[in-house]
């Protein structure tokens, strides 16, 4: 971590602790980590369950506190980003609100910071057909499919043009198609918006195909224990990423090098190259 | 989806379809089947008063029952009038203070516990039981006695569904209201409120015939005549029994109106809400 950082980073965790009390005594769930994710930065976090990826990308929401150690968030402390609304966030289940329309479920965040109802309604408009529901404005989310109620709550998550998206699992629960289908709108939104993502996944080919860095984590207590580059392009060429790079030979050799990481260092012998670990 | 609206709207539960029978003919079936049963029992009743000879002291007929109805007409209709709107300002009153005293309880939970003892001892007490207290409190002359128990009575429902409503948000609505920082009164409007809406519908609903129940039952305990439940008790005192049940006709109706409009309601304003309950 010992990138110099001109401008200022989108997220900047220092010696980040948190420990949960529960009733069989203490969980250390992170331990000292140290993130930097820079301005316009896709970065994701891979591990297996319990290592704390969650729980890290809870902390830059400031939807909990760390106990020891810093989150800032362009700048500032993770509370006052919150409070000032730098960041759109998407979960694994979508959450949308079941009494209001499709349209009425992106407006939310517009409506609560007091955006006038004209400025919504195009808003609204233009994040609908950017994620291509545009026809679904009127219904309701019982109505809609998991993966298109999943494109509404992504939708609502870059209705304030944020300047940092976090996203927990959002495409957890799709299946296969719609969730490639998912991955490349979002590697086109985001670089189309310039907003830096943090991506909370356990899917590996996910991690290497949306991602800058690819921050692998192990668990009890929470680390990090790799950062790997993924040489498949910077934020110039993330919008280049189409369906054909699944089929690069860059792209195996990037899930292999996370799957390797996973595992601790050591060569991952058996099966094919590229199989998926989900 | 049109199979299972149609459902809804004839009064049937979501999730229950019966197999074999048609929407059509389950609402004609639904409609028919309690007439049907009605008119037998009215007909029973009219036989054993008429042909058998019970005594019209023990059982008056159905038509002298409705003899009396039309006699006593202008009195039947303010009586019910009376009662209605002393139920009514109970009702409302009594809905309002449950709604509002449930959310300061889910809000804050000392008030929930200091409000726990409270709502269990009035959900226990017979609250007309006060009547008589309550109308030597306020006068003989005085409706307020009635509607303050009509108050109470719905008050209970009404809390503790509305309690329960305002605790059914998920935690993924409040992390998202907390991410977006809202304020506590934007939660209110947009989460905690539509939220809860279902059950605190549900709760006017029960309410609904307490109030009545308790408006009629609070006026055989003394106070100003002219109600139903005062004139249920004259009547009978005086052994008109066809009168009296005249008035016992004229108080379901009451109670049957009540509930079917606050019915209405609940259906009306659940429309776009379908799937309200289920936790996503």
């Amino acid at each position: 971590m010992s990138e110099t950082v001109t401008q200022v980073a989108a997220v900047e965790a220092r010696g980040v602790d948190k420990v949960f009390e529960t009733r069989s005594g203490q969980v250390q769930a992170l331990d000292s980590i140290d993130l930097t994710v820079a301005a316009g930065e896709f970065v994701s976090l891979i591990g297996p369950s319990g290592c704390g990826k969650s729980t890290l990308m809870r902390l830059v929401a400031d939807l909990d506190e760390p106990t020891g150690g810093t989150v800032a968030v362009f700048g500032k402390s993770a509370k006052q980003a919150r409070l000032d609304q730098e960041y759109g966030i998407a979960f694994q289940s979508a959450g949308l609100l079941p009494w209001r329309t499709v349209a009425a479920n992106v407006a939310l965040p517009l409506e609560l910071h007091g955006v006038a109802s004209a400025t919504r309604s195009s808003r609204v408009a233009e994040l609908l057909e950017m994620v291509g529901l545009s026809d679904f404005a009127d219904r309701y989310p019982d109505q809609l499919s998991g993966g298109m109620q999943q494109r509404v709550a992504i939708a609502r998550s870059l209705a304030e043009q944020p300047r940092l998206l976090l996203m927990d699992e959002p495409f957890g629960a799709l299946d296969e198609m719609t969730r490639e289908k998912m991955q490349y709108d979002l590697v086109r939104i985001s670089a189309e918006t310039g907003a830096a993502v943090v991506f909370v996944t356990h899917s590996i080919p996910e991690a290497v195909f949306l991602s800058d860095r690819v921050v692998v984590m192990s668990p009890r207590p929470g680390r990090i224990r790799e950062i790997v580059p993924m040489r498949l392009g910077a934020d110039a060429r993330r919008a280049e990423r189409t369906e054909e790079l699944r089929e690069e030979r860059a792209f195996f050799d990037m899930v292999t090098a996370v799957r390797e990481a996973l595992h601790g260092g050591s060569p991952v012998g058996a099966g094919p190259r590229g199989v998926e670990t989900r | 989806m049109s199979a299972t609206g149609a459902t809804t709207a004839t009064a049937s539960r979501p999730g229950r379809p019966r197999r074999g029978i048609g929407p059509r003919t389950e609402t004609t079936l639904r409609i028919v089947a309690p007439v049907a049963v009605g008119l037998i029992v009215l007909g029973i009743w009219q036989f054993l008063v008429s042909v058998v000879g019970v005594s019209d002291y023990l059982l008056p007929s159905p038509a002298s029952i409705v003899e009396e109805l039309v006699a006593y007409w202008p009195s039947v209709v303010s009586a019910t009038l009376l009662t209605g709107t002393n139920a009514l300002i109970g009702l409302i009153i009594g809905s309002i203070l449950g709604i509002l005293l449930a959310a300061l309880a889910s809000r804050w939970r000392p008030v929930d516990q200091m409000s726990a003892p409270v709502v269990a001892s009035l959900a226990v007490i017979p609250i007309v039981a006060l009547a008589p207290v309550l109308n030597s409190m306020f006068g003989a002359d005085s409706q307020f006695g009635r509607q303050a128990i009509a108050a109470l009575a719905s008050f209970v429902p009404v809390f503790i569904n509305t309690l329960r409503g305002f605790r059914q948000t998920a935690p993924v609505h409040r992390e998202l209201m907390k991410a977006y920082a809202a304020t506590p009164g934007q939660v209110l409007r947009t989460l905690t409120l539509p939220t809860a809406r279902p059950f605190i519908l549900t709760g006017i609903r029960i309410a609904s015939s307490l109030a009545v129940i308790s408006a009629l039952v609070a006026e055989y305990f003394g106070g100003p005549r002219g109600g139903l439940g005062g004139l249920i008790s004259t009547s009978a005192a005086s052994s008109a029994y066809a009168r009296a049940w005249a008035y016992v006709v004229a108080s379901i109706v009451l109670g049957l109106l009540f509930y079917l409009v606050t019915l209405g309601l609940e259906r009306m304003l659940q429309r776009h809400a379908p799937q309200a309950r289920r936790s996503p």
